[in-house]
């Protein structure tokens, strides 16, 4: 019987996951995608939010300052992105203005450190690409950005490390209550653990009713973006966000990690899985977003998608048990990604309150690096490519990815097997050109080290294949 | 320790590298190095396998592999050096090149010259924001096309194309070829992108209909494609309600255009013209740093790969030449500026010191004209004047300016279209 079993793999279950395997237990993940932050941890504003926004004396409030304080000691220990860039919170009237104030007198009740409300002048003064029509605004100097996907992969390649079994394409289906524990019904057979965490994003209202009442119901909500190219990366160096309405946080503008340019989300009724983007909300994103700042050249967009938040029918996150211990980690919509590392506490001090000994581990994995080539000095680049000669060939041209990157990556304890899942791993793909070059090398490689036929390796989840045959001559693959 | 001093360095072994590089040797220069990031010479043309390269060069009609076969026959006779596998990360303005391969490791480079032979890259989904979702089965035609052509793997059993550039024609007719079943081309402009053979060789033979003025609006499928929805567009390219069809594919390939491929110009100092993209060039194809020279794709996106060759020997025997001499003579300088119907001018300035006849100009017009005058002018002054019966956005213009017309203009000279 596994002590601990943990349902679902984007950042609140990898973070759960993590803090599982620093202790002396048997614990497992299961995830029914074919990688980690395969949800709305890989399609949201990569934004560490202050912790401004939610009311005080809420859970989200509490969670959210703790969670972003955590989360930039994760970065620093695993390697991962994270610039800490400052948020604004524009107004563009009086009222806004008054919105402002009370966002200022919320971040002071949550303890958010270096809040200050600033005069028009000051807010072009710190971003002189605004537009003109701005009042002034809030800001937040511990706001930072992020690779949301990165930090769930390596906090679940640390979970891994330190033994917790991860069980990909493994969907729950059903659970069952038996004696000291649940037993759980899944596509790979029935597991037992004597607790469970439901870390199912926008279906843990669907995985809590498998045990009990939820209490909540998620109301899936999307949001769509644009990613633009590193040319447009400088228009801003803050988030800039407008002042929150009923809907969410609003339209945003920010730097990515990548020194690209992030613009959106709106927020539309959809389904729980429903990643599509449609015209009328792009449109809806370009035309607020030009409000904050004129000068984006749409032109230059690479990407456009959509994430989708798990809003319930409550405003706060929902964490307890749903059963005995059965525990739910509900409606972790924004600032979730932010205090996912403070959600994982909870997490845990429910587990050990469902019976389960946390005897912590001696040494355990708690760190990571990672080799940017596209990051390193020309001495170091040297060096590298003396070490790894496949430091020297570079595949993808846009973000300076080369072999040696992408054959780590398949080589770490997670491997990717997907195109997608090297791209979120070491960015090959995801710049200007969109793996139109690389996709196919990348292809190749992965089909290499995995030593797996290239009609196998797919682009993304389940069913994305890319090939589907030869060609009547064949190519350089003929014969195969 | 080996000596990192060279002549010419051109950087990209596609066309404009193979001939800029040949024609670098041609002009006397000494030590050419030649720089390839992939593991052959040829750039694009090893995938175009299909025939019309070279009518215009050659009098013949070559597949692109035969095509860059000549011109690789033709540098391997020459002492020009070679490295493959070889990526360039940055050339600086005082033309250093820094690059990177398994077996030299992290190398600088210097030069006399250098020559720009970068090429373009498709444009991809993300550049014209069409919605849906996001599933596998949305390619660039390039990207099919290398699935196909070098790789012997086939993309997909039902197709429709967007865009009727002409690698998208082209991919057409290679799919049909295999056993697919193309579907549509969909060309959201009134005209065609590309060229008139390719329309009827690639399309009318296999009676594959081309919807002109029509979009795709919606991408569909989970996993795979399973459909797209195709709508026409109103003048300004906006969807027009009502004019929905939709098409049951696993495959949508994308031909809306190519991007020419800068990001080492922009690190080089070289000053950009925005009408077409690619490096600002003189009358020799020297851009606005001394001494480094750009050809080809990389400095505006040409229809035939004829005249990127001719383009690049210019390009080669001018880096050559500043090797040797140094910096061109100065003197008067004209710009050369868009008229009615022109979207750019290749070359963006001329140094009439430095023309020896006559300039060749280059352009394309924004919209499909018949029977017309071009009309070259200074002031209110005609300098020249050349009549066409049809031009098209997808076809490239050239005109050769004497130099004695061009003595007459000051400052600057425009190229005109004007429809009889």
């Amino acid at each position: 019987m596994l002590d601990v079993a943990v349902i679902g793999c984007g950042i609140v279950g990898a973070n759960v996951a993590y803090l599982l395997s620093q202790h002396k237990l048997r614990a497992a993940v299961f995830e029914k995608e074919n990688d980690v932050s395969m949800g709305t941890t890989r399609a949201n504003s990569a934004i560490v939010h202050a912790g401004y926004d939610p009311e005080p004396g809420t859970a989200m409030a509490r969670l959210n300052v703790r969670g972003s304080a955590l989360t930039k000691e994760q970065c620093a220990a695993f390697d991962v992105k994270y610039r800490q860039i400052g948020s604004l919170v524009l107004a563009f009237s009086d009222e806004e203005m008054a919105t402002v104030r009370r966002l200022y007198e919320n971040g002071v009740a949550n303890g958010v450190p270096g809040v200050r409300v600033l005069t028009r002048e000051e807010t072009l003064a710190m971003e002189p690409n605004l537009s003109d029509a701005v009042c002034g605004a809030l800001y937040a100097p511990s706001a930072a950005i992020v690779e949301p996907w990165d930090l769930a992969l390596a906090l679940a390649e640390a979970a891994v490390e330190n033994g917790v079994e991860l069980h990909l394409e493994t969907a729950v289906t059903g659970a069952e209550k038996i004696s000291g524990g649940w037993r759980l019904h899944t596509a790979k057979g029935d597991f037992e653990a004597r607790a469970v965490v439901n870390a199912a994003g926008v279906e843990a209202d669907l995985v809590a009713a498998m045990a009990g009442e939820p209490g909540f119901t998620t109301i899936p909500s999307r949001g769509e973006y644009y990613l633009l190219d590193k040319s447009q990366g400088y228009v801003v160096n803050h988030v800039v966000f407008q002042c929150p309405n009923r809907d969410g946080k609003g339209v945003l503008v920010s730097p990515t990690v990548h020194y690209n340019l992030i613009v959106g989300p709106n927020a539309e009724p959809s389904g729980r899985e429903d990643v599509s983007t449609q015209a009328d909300a792009l449109a809806f994103v370009r035309e607020k977003a030009v409000k904050s700042v004129p000068g984006v050249n749409f032109r230059e967009n690479i990407r456009n998608f959509a994430g989708v938040r798990a809003n319930t029918d409550q405003s706060d996150f929902i964490i307890g048990e749903t059963a005995p211990g059965f525990i739910t980690l509900g409606g972790i919509k924004s600032p979730g990604l932010s205090s996912a590392p403070a959600i994982a506490e909870d997490a845990l001090a429910l587990v050990a309150g469902a019976g389960v000994a946390l005897e912590k581990k001696e040494s355990f994995v708690h760190t990571r690096t990672k080799k940017r080539f596209n990051e390193m000095t020309p001495q170091q680049k040297a060096e590298a490519i003396r070490e790894n000669p496949l430091y020297g060939r570079v595949i993808c041209r846009c973000e300076t990815v080369t072999e040696g990157e992408i054959v780590d990556a398949l080589h770490r304890p997670i491997p990717p097997r997907t195109i997608d899942g090297v791209k979120r791993r070491c960015t090959a793909g995801m710049g200007r050109c969109q793996g139109g070059f690389c996709g196919p090398r990348v292809h190749e490689i992965i089909a290499r080290e995995l030593g797996i036929s290239q009609q196998d390796v797919l682009k993304d989840r389940a069913g994305s294949y890319i090939i589907t045959g030869t060609t009547k001559e064949g190519g350089l693959h003929h014969g195969e | 320790m080996e000596n990192n001093r060279y002549d010419v360095i051109v950087i990209g072994a596609g066309p404009a590298g193979l001939a800029a590089a040949e024609a670098a040797h041609k002009g006397g220069a000494g030590r050419i190095l030649l720089l390839e990031r992939d593991n052959t010479l040829g750039g694009i043309l090893n995938q175009c396998i299909h025939n019309g390269f070279g009518l215009h060069y050659f009098k013949e009609e070559l597949t692109g592999p035969e095509y860059a076969g000549r011109f690789i026959e033709l540098v391997r006779k020459t002492n020009v050096e070679v490295k493959t596998d070889t990526m360039v990360l940055a050339v600086t303005p005082e033309k250093r090149v820094h690059a990177v391969n398994e077996k030299d490791g992290y190398i600088v480079l210097e030069a006399a010259s250098i020559v720009l032979c970068m090429g373009c890259r498709e444009r991809t989904r993300g550049a014209i924001s069409i919605p849906g979702a996001r599933p596998a089965g949305v390619f660039t035609a390039g990207a099919a096309q290398r699935y196909l052509n070098i790789e012997g793997y086939m993309v997909g059993h039902r197709v429709v194309i967007l865009g009727s550039g002409d690698i998208g024609l082209i991919m057409a007719r290679r799919m049909t070829l295999e056993g697919a079943k193309v579907l549509a081309c969909v060309e959201v402009m009134p005209y065609s992108g590309g060229l008139t053979r390719n329309i009827v060789q690639c399309l009318h033979d296999y009676n594959i209909p081309l919807y002109l003025s029509h979009t795709v609006t919606k991408i569909e499928g989970e996993g795979r494609l399973t459909g797209v929805t195709v709508q026409q567009v109103d003048e300004n390219r906006a969807p027009v309600p009502g004019t929905e069809m939709h098409f049951d594919c696993d495959t949508l390939l994308l031909s809306v255009g190519l991007i020419p491929e800068n990001e080492l110009s922009g690190g080089a100092g070289v000053e950009m013209d925005r009408r077409h993209n690619g490096p600002m060039v003189y009358e020799n194809m020297e851009t606005s740093v001394p001494g480094i020279f750009a050809a080809g794709n990389v400095v505006h996106v040409h229809d035939l790969v004829d005249f990127v060759t001719g383009e690049s020997q210019r390009a080669g025997a001018a880096a050559a030449r500043f090797a040797r001499q140094g910096p061109a003579p100065e003197g008067r300088v004209l710009e050369v500026e868009n008229g009615a119907s022109v979207t750019y001018t290749v070359p963006g300035k001329i140094r009439l010191a430095n023309v020896d006849k006559a300039v060749e100009i280059f352009f394309r017009v924004n919209r499909v004209c018949g029977n017309s005058v071009i009309r070259v002018m200074a002031g209110s002054e005609q300098l020249a004047a050349y009549k066409r019966e049809h031009l098209a956005p997808g076809e490239m213009e050239r005109i050769s300016v004497p130099r004695v017309l061009l003595e007459k203009a000051d400052g600057c000279i425009t190229v005109s279209v004007e429809e009889a």
